[in-house]
Parts: C-alpha cells; structure tokens; sequence
C-alpha cells in the first residue's frame, strides 16, 4: 500500500520566532528522502513540528498523511496514523524499563485483548536487538538512562524497527556515532527499507550516504527547501560545500532569520 | 489557645487494660507513668506543618474484639492478595486490635527466632522486652504522642532475631483496620542480635469506608553489630484516620538499617522516620514514596544521624501530590561530632500533578564535624512535558504516558519491596490513587 507524507507551506515558529518559513516536500513510501544543509536552517524544527513537538507552534501550512493534516491530531495520534520521529535528544524515563515501554507502544496499535503475547515479544525484541548488536540487558534497563550517545540512537532504532511505522523522520541519527556505530544503526535503516516504508533523514554529514542509499536529497537554507535532488547532490555537497547552492540562489547567510 | 482536651482513658482503665493482659509489673507502671505524662507534654513539632487542631486524642474506645481468623482461607480478599498462603511460612495479622492470625515456622523457632504480637511478648518474655520498649530508639516522654502511644499500646508485632541467625525468607506482617471504632497503638519492635540478618515487611491497610479514627504507630528496630535488617512497610489507612507515625532504628557497629516505605495513607498524617548510626562503619539507608490526593495534610520528616565514624546515610524520597494535597518532605542528615568519614547523602523530589497541590522539599544538613562528606539534591516540579512528547510519540496515550513516567518515578520503592504480594499491593494502590 503506497502511503503519501506531503508537506505544504509549512510555517513554524518558536517562541515567537519565525524558524520554518514555507517549507515544501513530498514523500512517498519505498523511498528514503534526505535533508541536508548547514546548522541552523530549520532541519530539526522541521522533524519536530511534524510530529507535534510541544515548543513549536505551526503558523500556517499543512502536514498530510494520506490526505489527512496531521497537525490537527494529537501527537499520539500522529504516531497510530502512521508517523514515527526518531529524536536528536532522546528523553530518559527512570523506572520504565525499556521493555515495558515498547511493549506499551507496540499495544497502544492494538485492540484491547489482541495485545501482543509476551513470548512473541520477546522473540522479536531478542531479533532485533541482535540484529543492531545490542546488549540483552538493555531491554531490562530503564528507558534511555545511562545510555551511551551511541546506544540511544541504536535504541531509537530498535523502536522503529519494533514499531514498523510508514514514515520515519530520523533525526540526527548519525550525530556522534562512530564508524561502527554508524554502520549498524545504517543497517537498521536499511532492514525497513520496504515497498511500505518512507524515510525522511536529517542530517549534517554525508558520511551516512555511504552506506544508506537515499532516492532524493533536499537542502535547507533559511527555514525553506532551496535545492532537491539525486543522490549525486549530496555527492557535490561532500566534494564542494555549501557555497556553491549559496551563491547560485544569492544567499549570504543560510541560518534562519537572516534573508536573501 | 490549646485547650488540653481530657483523655477518653483514665488511670483505672489503663490498669484495668494492663491487667487482663497479664503484664509484667515493669509494663503496667510505665503505662501508668506515661498516662501522666501524656495528659501534660504538648505535641511534637513538625516543622511547617500545624497540628494542633488534628485529633490524636479523641477516639471511642480504646481496644475493640474482632473475630479472629481460624485459617487464611478466611481472610478478606484484600489480605488473601497480599499473602502467598503456600510460601509465607512466617506471618502475623492483627484485626483492629485483635492479634488475628499467627504463624512461625518451626525452623525458625528452633534456632530461637521470636515473633508473636507485643502484648504476648511483653507477658512471654518480659524481660527481654523491657531490656527494648521504648528505651534506645523512642523514648515515652518525647511528647504527647510518645507518652499516648507507651501507656495505651494495644497491638503490634515483637521481632527477635538471635545472634549469628540470618533468616533468608522475610517475616511478614499485616494490620487490617475495618472497624472505625478502633483506635491502633500498635507497636512493632524487632531487635535483631550481633551478625544476624532479617527483613520484615508489613502492610497496613483499612478495608472498609472511613469513619473518624486515629493510629498512633511507633516502630523500633535494634541493629546490634553487624547486624542487618531490612523494614518494608505500605501504609495504607483511610481517608478519616488520622496517623502519626514513628519508625526509628539504632545501627551499631557494622550494622545496616535499610527501610521502603510506602506512605499511601489517605487521611493527614505525620510520619517520622529516623535511624542512628551510633557504631562506627554502620549505614543507614532510607527510601520512602508518597501519593498524597484529596485534601489530606502529610508531613514526612526523614532523619538520618551519624554518631558513627564512616557511617553512610542515605535518603530517597519522592512523592506525587495531586488535588489539593499538600504534603512537607523534610530531610535531615545530621553529623555529630566525632563522627569521621561519616557521608550524608539525600534526594527529595515531588512530582505535582495539579495547581493546587502542595508540595515542599526540604533538605537539610547539620554537620559538626569537619573530615566528612555530605550531599543533597531536591525538586519539585510537574511531569516533564518532553517526557511525554517522546512517549507520545510512540503512540502511547497521554493519560498512559502519564501513568508510565509516575510509576517509574515511584519506582525505585516499589521495586525495594521483598515480597512481591505487597509489591504489588503498592503498585495497586498507587494506581488506585493516581489515576481515580
């Protein structure tokens, strides 16, 4: 089933601030999309306000999923419609094993009384932990706290792949991982890769296109989408920078707040 | 102006009372004593919390009968959950006033453990009793309440634990409250010898509707050297009972004194829990959880005092108020002088669930001495709203993500709890007050 993530016009603000100034984007499943661009341009605020981030208010736009604006639902009902947000900063949660709460999210998507059994649980939580080289005691431990940088971005992905939501926003997944940690949270991003699942990255760096394949790639300047392309724009990027999009578009400074 | 209110009981009373039970000489006079005293010291002071208008003293008659139970077949469903009938070989309950149930395992009887209920002690073992009541760690004219609570006990559980002795099974306890008529002065003293070891867990817990009543609870618990012994304990009264409640324990040397205490209680109460690290290299440690909901008053005063040289003392408390609860967390790590090494460690934290509940959280260090270590931290804040955006955004409910961040928040007393029918006796409850 091809699900459609269209986002029109999308104006944000924080605190009063203008941060997303008319962002423009479509995705669809089976196909990974990435978001590119210097610090400062909106990448984040753009992942967080689709998924309802309690600081960001949306002035005007759209967000739809299958039709249906998104920014009209509650964030847990963003998620059940399909939505999944892989965060920068992860909260921790004392006292929630890491366990229990994915078992929470994976039967907030089921009837009462078709709750998923504990022993398939476990089957597939063992599955994937393995799969991402995660430690076993990890499931037992509470959520997120004490993890390493590195295990936090495994455990986002554990979640994404426990969950197996149509769209995932992952937000720089890749931001202080090492090579073999890079290595294996790509490998979980590559497992979904499915006929049925969309991804939008974020991030900073193209190191991660080593070994994620994206179908499209997008820069961000200024709170909007300046540049989309292929695979070979991020490659341009990695060889040449930024300024090349700058100078070609009249832009001083990309950051937010400043205009061309 | 305080008006000292008569005391329902008088001197004959008591005699009469001290009499039917059989009690040592020693017992009588010092009820006898106490009584006196009671009529004329004032009430404790807990700080930030008023209580003279609270009823401590006013209640229909001093000691009611309840059936007992012949088998645990009989209990109420409430206390069946709470007892693994199969498993719990060592268990004592008290029905209002009446020592209801009782059972020790042969085992533990023939390496000398004893445990009955504290009037049968005081007659079965007179003087080991008074070598303990109300000496080292309570003493009976502290205040009003003391002296109240020593010339009318009523109830309660005598723990003792030989020398070299370690029990590996925890002894478990229970006081249901399901007469309004029934006021408790139960007292529970464990006294646990050199090198022996033993946790004993114990649940209060009303099973009918309110009435006016009151509880007026004292604990001691001797740690001899090298001793350890752990106390569990859920309060769970009524709305309509008012409780004052003082838990105390006195570690010698290489002793260790660690209490989880659930404090789920939903009428006003005032609770104390200290522990004195008298012998050198003794260690005290302290976990408490509060729900306060409705418009109850709570004043929490946890106190840990270091005599000891290299004592370590910590305190973790943390507490969830909501409506128009209002409750006072005061911690206190006190280091005396002379005692070296010594470390004083505290955490307080009150989770706020509505505007109009109250919550304080009060840290304080007293130290006189200058080679120690000694640390606090405190808060009082709402549910963290990135917390719920994140749990949100896995599509867990608010209401849900909510009842995940309380319970984990609640967490690190629930899980202390060594039997798990009154582990999951607080995680009931705590449900039952957090969600209704």
């Amino acid at each position: 089933m091809a699900s459609t993530l269209v986002i029109k016009d999308l104006h944000v603000e924080i605190e009063g601030k203008e941060i997303l100034k008319g962002v423009n984007l479509e995705l669809d499943s089976g196909k990974i999309h990435v978001i590119m661009g210097p610090n400062g341009t909106g990448k984040s605020t753009l992942a967080s306000a689709i998924m309802g981030h309690p600081k960001f208010e949306v002035t005007k736009g759209e967000v739809l999923l299958n039709g249906e604006n998104v920014l009209e639902m509650e964030v847990d009902e963003r998620a059940l419609a399909g939505l999944f947000l892989a965060m920068q900063y992860p909260s921790e949660i004392t006292g929630v094993t890491n366990a229990d709460f994915l078992r929470s999210a994976i039967n907030a998507r089921r009837e009462e009384g078709q709750e998923i059994s504990l022993m398939k649980f476990i089957k597939e939580l063992d599955k994937n932990m393995d799969f991402l080289e995660m430690d076993q005691n990890m499931a037992q431990r509470y959520l997120n706290e004490g993890f390493s940088g590195g295990e936090k971005k495994r455990n986002e992905i554990l979640q994404l792949m426990m969950i197996k939501p149509e769209f995932g926003i992952l937000d720089e997944i890749d931001s202080g991982l090492d090579i073999d940690a890079l290595k294996v949270v790509s490998k979980g991003i590559n497992q979904m890769r499915s006929e049925d699942f969309g991804c939008l990255i974020i991030t900073h760096y193209q190191r991660l296109l080593n070994y994620i394949e994206p179908d499209f790639v997008h820069v961000m300047m200024q709170g909007r989408v300046v540049k989309s392309g292929g695979p070979e724009l991020a490659q341009r990027l990695e060889s040449e920078g930024y300024d090349w999009i700058k100078q070609e578009l009249g832009i001083e400074d990309e950051t937010v707040g400043q205009e061309a | 102006m305080t008006t000292q209110m008569k005391l329902p009981v008088d001197q004959q009373a008591v005699q009469a009372f001290s009499e039917k039970n059989g009690e040592p000489g020693w017992l009588s006079s010092l009820r006898l004593d106490a009584l006196a005293k009671a009529e004329e010291l004032p009430l404790p002071k807990p700080d930030k919390t008023r209580i003279d208008k609270w009823n401590f003293t006013q209640f229909a008659s001093h000691t009611v009968d309840s059936e007992v139970y012949a088998s645990l077949e009989d209990l109420p469903e409430t206390v069946k959950s709470l007892v693994d009938a199969d498993k719990q070989e060592n268990l004592y309950i008290q029905r209002n006033n009446t020592p209801a149930y009782l059972k020790l395992s042969d085992s533990l009887k023939s390496k000398g453990v004893i445990f009955t209920d504290i009037l049968t002690a005081a007659k079965e073992h007179p003087e080991l009793v008074e070598q303990y009541f109300m000496k080292d760690a309570v003493q009976v004219d502290e205040h009003k309440l003391t002296a109240l609570h020593a010339a009318l006990v009523n109830g309660g559980a005598f723990l003792y634990v030989p020398k070299n002795v370690e029990l590996e099974e925890p002894i478990q306890a229970v006081y249901v409250h399901d007469n309004a008529e029934a006021a408790l002065f139960n007292h529970v003293l464990v006294v646990a010898e050199e090198n022996s070891s033993v946790t004993y867990v114990e649940s209060y817990l009303a099973t009918e509707g309110a009435g006016e009543s009151l509880a007026n609870i004292i604990t001691e618990v001797v740690a001899k050297d090298n001793a350890r012994v752990v106390y569990g304990a859920v309060d769970n009264l009524s709305e309509g009972t008012t409780t004052y409640v003082n838990r105390r324990g006195t570690a010698a040397r290489d002793a260790k004194i660690e209490w989880a205490l659930g404090m789920m209680n939903d009428g006003d109460t005032i609770s104390e829990n200290i522990t004195h690290l008298i012998g050198d290299n003794s260690h005290g440690d302290t976990k408490m959880v509060v729900v306060g909901r409705g418009k109850q008053k709570q004043n929490f005063t946890t106190n840990i005092r270091h005599w000891g040289k290299n004592s370590e003392g910590y305190i973790l408390k943390h507490g969830v108020m909501k409506d128009a609860a209002s409750s006072i967390f005061n911690g206190i790590g006190k280091i005396e002088h002379g005692a070296t090494k010594a470390n004083a460690e505290q955490e307080s934290r009150v989770l706020m669930l509505s505007e109009k509940a109250r919550g304080d959280a009060n840290p304080i260090l007293l130290i006189d001495e200058d080679d120690v270590t000694a640390g606090h931290a405190a808060s009082v804040g709402r549910v963290d709203p990135m917390q719920l955006f994140y749990l949100m955004s896995r599509g867990i409910s608010q209401q849900e993500a909510e009842r995940l961040v309380i319970h984990g928040f609640l967490a690190p007393v629930v899980t202390k709890l060594p039997i798990e029918g009154v582990k999951q006796q607080l995680t009931e409850v705590i449900e039952r007050k957090v969600n209704v």
